[in-house]
């Protein structure tokens, strides 16, 4: 192949010529160190290449090789518990080779080529395979059977040769007759990172993704292959609320994509997630998760490139029938290094600078997840849910990226700046959020926990809304002028608010909340209103709100957050108590001291 | 010997292009000679076929087309290090400033330096006592974080800066600590400021400064504070010793940034600011951490003034989203003669999870610090709410977090500048301040804590009846 020579270099944007065999997307190798690049323009014999590594010390008629082939991942065992830069290149092998620092031109692989696997066949010598199929199983880890499938490219064959047998990724562990003559196939696949992995159908989702985060799963859920985002400004929590996602969803497999964020929070989820266990497996967060880390300060086009990165590696693993979350922290950045690479390519900008094709770009991306009948003959179905977290400058959701995601994604978890500020964690504001798939998940919370979880669902979402308005009669005229009910009605919202909304999710206990304990705990806080409301309507003129709202039990209410999972009893008897002692209450006419 | 262009075609703003180049590559270092033998530094910002683009560091004032000859170094920008940095002072481009002698170099780094492999990296988690309670109390710092202090003009950033440079330490150690300190475009008083306090308390011998001073050329300003991070990494990482970067004031560097874009015609972003703002701020402050196997640290203090202290201008808005945290500076507070004025509700540590707690500074760090920021934002909404409607509208209870939130800003955030406060007697003016309320609202805190510590205070008050 011809090489190219370098004529221009401006930041990460090289331009070469004698390029005419080049064609768009295809990956290049910059100057005899090797700086990774993709083909982003192409104009008679020129190229425009987005290098992926820091082109400092670069000049023209440095050469440029082309690999012929677009940017693509590896995909086969050993992604499980891998970190990866944002064009697959493993970061501890990166650490193992050229120390601390990354510097320029490393080489690695993405998957060990050493390391070897236990490969178990599920198809017999004979057996006709379809693309998708699954030919074998290895056990990555101990939650995690990686199974191996036959490529999408390939649409039927024989199965001449397979066994069991230890193999590395690059070993043949198959031998296919088809149309084209015998195939060797290995584990590994690879697929260009911009291009969707091919399925048979989508389906609609209809079962939640249980994050144990409270106000998610009571107030705004989301689907299994559904699509979420997290707007806020700075320091309002997203990343926070991303950790606990990453942690907590019970999802087989969780991809985290850190894009041009700190590189402290990587490390936080590196030293974290081998230590805490997965309530649905009892094993390490990290036996199930892939980490692709593109920090602020590592090169912008490999940011761009590391959302791809992410999301091809997840759809590999929805291929083989797992529901897979994926969380991408944070699709600002992303969008920003969009708009650097569209400045030095002199495009014609669209709003606030961001290049015309945001919102499509943005689009493409968020429709790749979704619940899907897989390739291959046993119709199995997988699921990808993605989460993107969005940083609007100045916590302005009018700005483009935030605008741009709105209008596809179902989800809309607005994290709020207020909130913060009073330490009301997670900051997510129950009045602007909103879930498209509350229908579409509700006749499986119905199955579940049965009807009177709908009820109390829109009740507390009511009398959050009441408080709203009163708050605002309280705000011009004082708390006198509400009702004894209106009264009761903001003490509620504000036991809402405290004592089930807001979770700690750095406190042992309440960082995680089965939906079982989730609908007790509401169940407590409603039944208080429920049983408080009938002493208030008896309208009692001596009737002591203050006195009503201080009973002993509220404080039990409160602290219902910390009762632990086994313990769940201990809330049978708090709604014992909120009966007695509202009884005893009403039986006094509340002049007495409640023993 | 290197060749010597004549060619330059243009001189515009802080850019020179250069013509009929050859060999010449991104970033490289340049030396423009005038025509009176002075020297001048610049740094190719492009490279296009034979012609390219470069950034002058010292100002283009006073240069001739004709008779300007530029010659390109080789490398990229370098600091020479070596331990004899410690006690010194430097101009914006690493020069010596002070009458000292030449460094002799141990080693030359480039400057813009490589970002930390985020797999090398060790997670920040030994607290940093400063002695300030509104820091150490509800904001704790942790040795390897960047915690910028956002301020505005003409409020006393400086002071709280130099008081934490004064006071910092980890408690129970005893190890090697070193201040590198960096101005951009501040005025002579405020550098005279910090090097006079240096000194007043001997702390200029474990300090390195970099000085660009307002009247210094702007475009320095580029260089200036990725010198003083070199110097700094350096010292953490080859030296094993703990620095501590103050940056003061990264709206100066901002600006200088957007006289470049402006200069080269870019798409402008957000005011004026090029897009890659984030980006190149990033490449600053994530040059702050630990490092897996290395004993020392690079902890970061930039300062930035909010134009007409809006934190919703792009520069603290990208600050705050690249940095762990912020400490805000509140005109108010220094209204009502508070110092340090710091404005506890908005600001934040991210790290100080990782270093409160048991064994760290004590168990009910981590539950007050929650209570603290609970109460005094209640008090603070009642306050607010009384503006309004007068104080009688007034629930009992909100009153007393009404006088809480008074008593919280005077007793706990205030105090002086030389007070240097132990973590002990900060967590424990927390407890004296929540006697002022009734046990049952302090929901925050665990059972065990108000069992172990509050009645001690409740016995003091009786006694005291």
């Amino acid at each position: 192949m011809e090489v190219g020579r370098v004529i221009k270099v401006s930041g990460p944007l090289v331009i070469a010529e004698n390029m005419g065999e080049a064609r768009m997307y295809d990956m290049v190798k910059v100057s005899d160190t090797g700086l990774l690049g993709e083909i982003i323009e192409v104009r008679g014999d020129q190229a425009s290449i987005q290098v992926y590594e820091e082109t400092a010390g670069l000049g023209p008629g440095e050469p440029v090789y082309n690999t012929g082939m677009p940017l693509s991942v590896e995909l086969g065992p050993g992604l499980i518990e891998a970190i990866f830069d944002g064009v697959q290149r493993p970061l501890d092998v990166v650490w193992k080779k050229a120390g601390d620092y990354i510097t320029k031109g490393v080489e690695a692989v993405a998957l060990d080529r050493e390391r070897e696997w236990e490969f178990v066949p599920r198809v017999k010598i004979g057996d006709t395979v379809q693309a998708g199929d699954i030919l074998g199983t290895v056990q990555e880890t101990i939650p995690v059977e990686h199974r191996i499938m036959v490529p999408p490219q390939i649409a039927s064959g024989k199965v001449i040769e397979i066994s069991q047998k230890k193999a590395t990724v690059t070993d043949i562990i198959a031998r296919l007759e088809t149309e084209n003559g015998t195939i060797e196939l290995t584990m590994m696949q690879k697929w260009p990172v911009r291009e969707g992995r091919p399925y048979k159908e989508k389906l609609g989702p209809y079962i939640p993704l249980i994050t144990g985060q409270r106000i998610l799963d009571t107030l705004f859920p989301v689907a299994k292959g559904g699509t979420a985002c997290i707007p806020g400004p700075f320091g309002s929590g997203k990343t926070v609320t991303q950790h606990q996602l990453a942690k907590w969803a019970d999802a087989e497999i969780v991809v985290y994509i850190g894009c041009g964020e700190r590189g402290n929070e990587m490390t936080d989820v590196l030293m974290e997630f081998p230590e805490l266990l997965d309530p649905q497996t009892d094993e390490p967060l990290m036996k199930r998760t892939v980490l692709i880390a593109n920090t602020s300060n590592m090169p912008v086009a490999a940011r761009e490139a590391s959302i791809y990165t992410g999301i091809t590696i997840a759809e590999y693993f929805r291929d083989m029938g797992y529901s897979v979350a994926l969380m991408a922290d944070s699709t600002s950045r992303w969008a920003e290094a969009l708009r650097e690479i569209s400045g030095r390519l002199e495009e014609m900008p669209g709003e606030e600078g961001y290049p015309a094709y945001l919102g499509s770009r943005v689009a493409e991306f968020y429709e790749r997840a979704g619940r899907t009948i897989c390739l291959g003959s046993d119709n199995r179905d997988g699921a990808l849910t993605v989460v993107g977290a969005v940083s609007p400058p100045g916590g302005d959701l009018s700005e483009p990226v935030t605008q741009a995601t709105l209008r596809v994604v179902k989800v809309f978890w607005s994290l709020d700046a207020t909130l913060a500020y009073r330490r009301h964690f997670p900051a997510i504001n129950w009045l602007l959020s909103y879930s498209l798939y509350q229908e579409n998940v509700d006749p499986y919370f119905r199955e579940l926990l049965g009807e009177k979880w709908i009820e109390m669902r829109r009740e507390a979402m009511r009398i959050l809304q009441e408080e709203a308005e009163l708050e605002e009669i309280v705000r011009l005229v004082g708390i006198d002028a509400l009702s004894p009910e209106e009264r009761l009605t903001l003490e509620t919202a504000k036991s809402l608010r405290e004592d089930f909304l807001h979770q700690n999710s750095f406190h042992d206990v309440d960082t995680y909340t089965s939906i079982d304990k989730q609908f007790r705990m509401m169940e407590l806080i409603l039944n208080f209103h429920h049983e408080a409301l009938k002493v208030v309507e008896k309208g009692e003129l001596d009737l002591d709100l203050e006195k009503l709202f201080a009973l002993p039990v509220r404080e039990r209410i409160a602290r219902a957050k910390y009762v632990e999972e086994e313990d769940l009893a201990m809330l049978q008897e708090i709604d014992t108590e909120i009966k007695q002692q509202i009884g005893q209450f009403s039986g006094e006419g509340g002049e007495e001291e409640i023993a | 010997m290197l060749k010597e262009y004549k060619t330059v075609a243009e001189v515009a703003g802080p850019l020179m292009l250069v013509e009929n180049v050859e060999g010449i590559t991104y970033q490289e270092l340049t030396e423009i000679e005038l025509p009176g033998g002075e020297i001048r530094r610049g740094q190719v910002l492009e490279v296009d076929g034979d012609k390219a683009l470069v950034q002058v560091f010292e100002g283009t004032s006073g240069i001739n087309i004709q008779e300007a000859k530029v010659r390109f170094l080789g490398r990229g920008i370098e600091l020479p290090v070596s331990m004899d940095i410690l006690g010194r002072v430097f101009d914006g481009m690493g020069l010596p400033r002070d009458d000292g002698p030449k460094i002799i170099p141990d080693k030359r780094l480039d400057i813009n330096g490589f970002p930390i492999n985020p797999y090398a990296r060790d997670y920040p988690s030994e607290f940093i006592q400063t002695g300030i309670s509104a820091i150490d109390g509800m904001n704790t710092m942790v040795r390897g974080q960047k915690l910028p202090i956002f301020s505005g003009s003409g409020l006393p950033h400086s002071r709280l800066a130099a008081q934490i440079a004064r006071q910092s330490k980890v408690l129970g150690t005893e190890e090697k600590f070193a201040v590198v300190f960096a101005a951009m475009g501040i005025t002579f008083e405020e550098a005279e400021y910090f090097i006079s306090d240096f000194r007043r308390t001997g702390a200029i011998e474990r300090a390195v400064i970099f000085i660009n001073l307002a009247d210094d050329p702007a475009i320095e300003r580029i260089a200036t504070p990725r010198m003083a991070l070199t110097a700094a990494e350096y010292l953490a990482f080859e030296q094993d010793m703990h620095v501590l970067v103050i940056l003061t004031d990264l709206t100066n560097y901002a600006e200088a940034l957007r006289e470049i874009s402006a200069a080269r015609k870019e798409v402008p972003g957000r005011r004026g600011y090029p897009g890659y703002l984030y980006t190149d701020l990033s490449g600053i402050y994530e040059r702050a951490g630990r490092i897996k196997g290395r004993r020392g640290s690079i902890t970061q203090l930039p300062i930035l003034t909010m134009p007409e202290d809006d934190k919703t201008h792009p520069i603290p808005d990208l600050t705050g989203y690249i940095t762990e945290g912020q400490v805000i500076i509140s005109r108010d507070l220094h209204r009502k003669g508070i110092y340090p004025p710091i404005d506890v509700l908005p600001s934040l540590s991210r790290l100080k999870d990782k270093g409160i707690g048991a064994g760290k500074t004590r168990e009910d760090h981590a539950d007050t610090m929650n209570q603290l920021y609970a109460a005094y934002a209640r008090g603070k909404e009642a306050k607010e709410l009384a503006a309004i409607l007068g104080e009688a509208a007034l629930t009992e209870i909100d009153k007393k977090f009404s006088q809480f939130a008074d008593e919280f800003e005077y007793r706990y955030v205030a105090q002086g500048e030389e007070q240097d406060r132990t973590i002990g007697e900060t967590l424990d003016l927390g407890w004296e301040l929540f006697s002022l309320l009734p046990r049952a609202e302090l929901k925050r805190i665990r059972d065990e804590y108000l069992d172990k510590y509050l009645p001690l205070l409740e016995e003091e008050q009786e006694d005291g009846n």
